[in-house]
This record gives structure tokens, C-alpha cells and sequence, in this order.
């Protein structure tokens, strides 16, 4: 028998197969997608819906009134902090795995996956419960004197900063030991040899070298984190209000459908900018390792 | 310039030194305080599941009654029959799909997987909020009735890049003369796909059934706004109920649905972890964080 090369084989099938998923994709993400893009530049209806006049005044709207501007401010605001917070509580724990876990590395990290995979609602939930000023937190510390009165914890952006920590801590983790335990611990010990300090060796081989993880668990957090709708309508009040909830509202109260459609391509523009830098960035950084 | 000076007593070795015996054991405690705030308010949430006493915090004795309530209760069962409906038929198609995807990325040209890349990335990337209102305005716009099939359909979007994902992740490792063989063998195309490559690929297409299943199961962003009148899921009615404060029912609900995920999710990881290849440790988040970051690096 002839010996078929694959390709010719199965040239033609990929496409296929593609097909379904690609079908799908164009008439339900694409299409949507396409449908905000043109809302944008509509008018609104009163009481919901759309007139279909072109109006370019939905983006200048979102630049020209100070509280939209506040509340896009405050969600990077949240994004930046809530990243940062999750690199500086992660990167300890992310060490202690990749250097000192042992034979117990595994169950370390199903354990971390566990509340990883359990319900969003219900871990948001879960701290909505904690932290209540009738929750069993505040239980205990008036039990032992150290609190009279209410926590007054939830409904404040701190409430939300942390419901934030804990959601997205192992997106931060994951990406921060994958590149730690690569790192090659024969360069700490030349470190070390050579007459440098902890903290020098620290900053000038252990971060330097995993900057990669570094800058895709910022990303992997920062990304889902400037969408976020769940943890602020649950855990946070007025001045933690972000831009996911802003658009939620423009739909399910304001009835501002051309504004909203707007804001959606404001935050889909803002995430691809920074994408953008972030594979720029990480490109220089690659090069710089290996040029270590 | 720098100097090693292990003999000088005072020196900045020694500092490091006495860093080095702190260092440890802030190291493990710290270890220790992240995963016990990672799960101390899922255990509240179980024991209080538990709890006779209507109040959060007082513990009054073990009761099953929270599950009674909320077993008896038409709204929650009807809300946990919709849910199951979605999770399933999302599944069923969204691993249809997204197998039939990864496979065909292998064998299609250099710009036609790029330009499908770019889908199944900008599904997983674009925030949930924005695919929710597009998808709502979409369906209003062109006269869509919202229900089960809606929530079904914007589901699937999501779900058949996450199954895609999955099992490329094993495609690019597997071994492609099988195929060759089965081809030199004289079966046809789609003998080969569906008696050679789905059955090699087994494993990875559970894992991504199950993994579907459990997002969906899970959703609340998405569910929200395209859900009708009469298809409340369970996320949708525990955060109807959280409108009306705090109460044990919910516990019990919530505890329901730990379970349910992460069942599904712990025998997806045994079996990806039991067919995978050399180390497939921490199982499938570490998986796909691994191949998240190899890509976006490279």
C-alpha cells in the first residue's frame, strides 16, 4: 500500500471540525460583541431599548461626567491594589512551595485548587456570613472583650479588597510557582557564595528570574478583576462600586442601553491596551532572562 | 566591591544570618495563616449548615433541618432542576464542540488556527460582564425569549474554550503516528477520529465534560442577565435570598452546591492526574496556569 502522508490524509477535516465551535463562536460571541459596538453609537429609548439614530455622545458622556470617570478610577484603583495585594500575600506562600513543601508539594496545591473550585457565590457568601455584625466573627470578639458594638467591616471597599484577595490569590499562585520552581536554585547558592546577602540575592536573582510568573499572575488576576460583578454587589457598598456594576446597572435599572454598550467597549479597549503592554513587557523580560 | 567575611562577627553575614533563623518559621506561619484564611469561611459556612439555631453565630446543636426547609421548598428545587438542566445540556454541547475544536486546530493551516486562538482567548479574556450584556442585548434585539435556552447558549460560548483548552493541552503531547498508522491502515478519516483520537483523548474530554458542567452549574454573571421569569438557577435564587439578610437555608444550599462542584471537580483531577504523563501534579488549575503562563510567555 501506498504510505499516505498525513496531511494529505486529514487535510481538509480541521476545518470541519472547527466548524460547530466556530459557528457557535460567530453567532454568539462575535455577533453580541457586535451588537454593543453598534449600541454604543446609538440613542437610548426611554423606559429601555433602542432608537436607532446614530449618536456619538455615549463616549463623551462616560469623560465628561466626574462620577463615571471616579467610578472607572476606583476600578483600576481596585485592579491595581487588589494585584498588588495578591503578588505580596501569594509570593511567600508560592515560595514556601516551590522550595520547602517537600514530598507534601501535592496536597499543598489540591488544597489550594479546593476553594479554587468551589462556588464564587458561595465563598463571597461565606465572608458576607463572617463578617456580619451579628456573624460569629464579631460573636468572638465581644466575647473576649475586644469589641463593643458593630464590626462595621462589611459594605466598605476594604470588605471588597479582601473578598477580592480571596477569590483571586491562587490565579496569582499558580503562574508565581510554576516559575519559582523552575528557577534554577544553583543560582541562589552562586549568590550566596559570591558574598551576597538574603535580601540581595532576593531582588537581584529570585525576582529578576521569575519575573515572568510575576507578570502573568498579575495578569491572570488584574484581567477577570476589572469585570468584577459579584464580590462588590455582595460585600461592598456606595463607594466600592465598580465598573462591571455600572454596566450591570445600565441594564438592569438605568435602562441606558447605548450608554452601557458603550462602557462594555470602554472596558474591552482598556483590557486589550493592556494586554498589549503586558506582551511587551514580558517579552523584554524573557530576553533579559536569558541574557542572565 | 564585595567580599565574603565569614569570620567577622558583626558583619552584614551575620545579620543575614539571624534573618536566616527568623526567616523559616515566618515563612511556614505564614503558609499557615493564608491557607487558614483560604478556608475558614467555607467551613463556617458547612458547620453552620449544621445549626439549629436560626442565629448565624450562636451554635444551638446538630440539625439537619436547614436541608429539610430547604428540600420542601418549591422555588429552591425548581431553581436546582433549572440549574441541572443548563450544567448538562451546556456540558453535553460545550465538549462536543470543544474536543471536535482542539482536534481540528491540529490539522488546519497556520492562520486559521490563529484567527480561532484569538476566539477561544477572547472568550476566556473578555469579562464576564461584557459577554452577559452583549449576549442580553443580543437575544432582546433579535426577539430571543430568555430562558433555559438562552442561558444554555451563552454558557456554551465560554465552556467549549475552556473543553478546547483541556484537550489540546493533551493533544500537543500525544503521539500523532497512531493516527498515521490507522490512516496506513486503511480506516477512513472519521474512522480515525472516532476509534484512534477520541479514545486516546478520553481522559482530557471527561475532565473538560466535568469542568463544564461545574462552571455552568456554578455561573451567576452570566445566568443573571439572560436568565427569563421562570428559569431561576440556584446561584440566581441564593442571591435573591441574600437580598433578604443572612439565614441558615442558605448555608444549607451553598454546602449543597460545595459538594456537587467539587465532586465533579475532584474526579476530573484523578482522572487527568491517573492518564497523564510524567508530572501532572496538582492536577488540572496547575495544568492550565502552567500552559497559561508557558504561553503568554513565550
Amino acid at each position: 500500500m501506498i504510505r499516505r502522508p498525513l496531511k494529505l490524509v486529514t487535510a481538509g477535516a480541521g476545518g470541519v471540525l472547527l466548524a460547530p465551535a466556530g459557528v457557535w463562536y460567530a453567532a454568539f460571541f462575535v455577533a453580541p460583541l457586535g451588537f454593543i459596538l453598534v449600541f454604543s453609537f446609538l440613542t437610548s429609548a426611554d423606559y429601555g431599548g433602542i432608537e436607532y439614530t446614530f449618536n456619538l455622545g455615549n463616549y463623551p458622556q462616560l469623560l465628561t461626567h466626574p462620577i463615571y470617570l471616579r467610578i472607572f478610577l476606583n476600578t483600576m484603583g481596585m485592579a491595581f491594589s487588589g494585584t498588588l495585594l495578591c503578588l505580596l500575600v501569594g509570593f511567600p506562600l508560592a515560595y514556601f512551595l516551590a522550595t520547602r513543601a517537600g514530598r507534601w508539594k501535592n496536597l499543598f496545591l489540591v488544597m489550594l485548587i479546593v476553594p479554587f473550585w468551589t462556588s464564587f457565590l458561595t465563598r463571597t457568601y461565606a465572608w458576607l456570613i463572617l463578617l456580619s455584625d451579628n456573624g460569629p466573627l464579631a460573636h468572638v470578639l465581644r466575647q473576649a472583650n475586644l469589641l463593643h458594638g458593630d464590626l462595621g467591616f462589611l459594605y466598605t471597599y476594604k470588605a471588597v479588597l479582601m473578598g477580592v484577595v480571596y477569590n483571586y490569590l491562587p490565579l496569582m499562585i499558580f503562574p508565581l510557582y510554576v516559575s519559582l520552581e523552575r528557577l534554577d536554585k544553583r543560582l541562589i547558592e552562586a549568590a550566596k557564595d559570591l558574598g551576597a546577602g538574603r535580601l540581595q540575592t532576593f531582588w537581584r536573582i529570585t525576582v529578576p528570574l521569575t519575573t515572568p510568573g510575576i507578570l502573568t499572575g498579575c495578569l491572570l488576576v488584574f484581567i477577570p478583576l476589572t469585570g468584577e460583578y459579584v464580590i462588590p454587589a455582595i460585600l461592598g457598598g456606595a463607594k466600592s462600586y465598580m465598573i462591571g456594576n455600572l454596566i450591570g446597572d445600565e441594564f438592569v435599572s438605568a435602562h441606558d442601553w447605548a450608554f452601557g454598550s458603550a462602557l462594555g467597549m470602554a472596558v474591552i479597549v482598556l483590557l486589550m491596551f493592556l494586554i498589549a503592554v503586558y506582551f511587551r513587557v514580558a517579552r523584554r523580560a524573557t530576553t533579559a532572562e536569558m541574557s542572565l | 566591591m564585595v567580599t565574603a567575611r565569614p569570620l567577622q562577627k558583626s558583619g552584614p553575614a551575620d545579620r543575614s544570618e539571624r534573618m536566616g533563623r527568623l526567616f523559616e518559621p515566618a515563612l511556614r506561619t505564614w503558609t499557615a495563616l493564608v491557607y487558614a484564611f483560604l478556608f475558614l469561611p467555607i467551613v463556617l459556612v458547612v458547620i453552620f449548615s449544621f445549626n439549629a439555631s436560626r442565629l448565624v453565630a450562636v451554635w444551638s446543636g446538630f440539625s439537619f433541618k436547614w436541608y429539610g426547609t430547604a428540600w420542601t421548598d418549591p422555588s429552591i428545587l425548581d431553581a436546582l432542576r433549572v440549574s441541572l438542566t443548563v450544567a448538562l445540556v451546556n456540558a453535553v454541547l460545550a465538549t462536543v464542540f470543544g474536543t471536535l475544536a482542539a482536534i481540528g486546530m491540529q490539522r488546519v493551516g497556520r492562520r486559521t488556527r490563529t484567527a480561532f486562538e484569538l476566539m477561544v482567548y477572547g472568550t476566556i479574556v473578555t469579562p464576564e460582564i461584557v459577554i452577559a450584556i452583549a449576549s442580553l442585548l443580543f437575544f432582546v434585539t433579535i426577539n430571543v425569549d430568555l430562558g433555559i435556552p438562552t442561558i444554555v447558549i451563552t454558557h456554551v460560548v465560554y465552556n467549549t474554550s475552556i473543553v478546547a483548552l483541556i484537550v489540546r493541552a493533551r493533544l500537543v503531547g500525544m503521539d500523532r503516528t497512531l493516527d498515521e498508522a490507522a490512516a496506513d491502515l486503511g480506516a477512513t478519516p472519521l474512522q480515525t477520529l472516532w476509534r484512534v483520537t477520541i479514545p486516546l483523548l478520553y481522559p482530557a474530554i471527561l475532565a473538560g465534560a466535568l469542568l463544564a458542567f461545574t462552571f455552568s452549574f456554578d455561573d451567576f454573571v452570566l445566568t443573571f442577565f439572560v436568565s427569563g421569569a421562570s428559569s431561576t438557577t440556584l446561584p440566581l435564587r441564593i442571591f435573591s435570598m441574600l437580598r433578604f439578610g443572612v439565614s441558615p437555608v442558605v448555608n444549607a444550599i451553598a454546602t449543597v452546591m460545595l459538594v456537587v462542584t467539587l465532586t465533579c471537580i475532584f474526579t476530573a483531577s484523578l482522572i487527568v492526574r491517573r492518564h497523564a504523563r510524567g508530572d501532572a501534579e496538582g492536577g488540572l488549575l496547575l495544568a492550565a496556569a502552567r500552559s497559561a503562563s508557558q504561553r503568554e510567555v513565550a
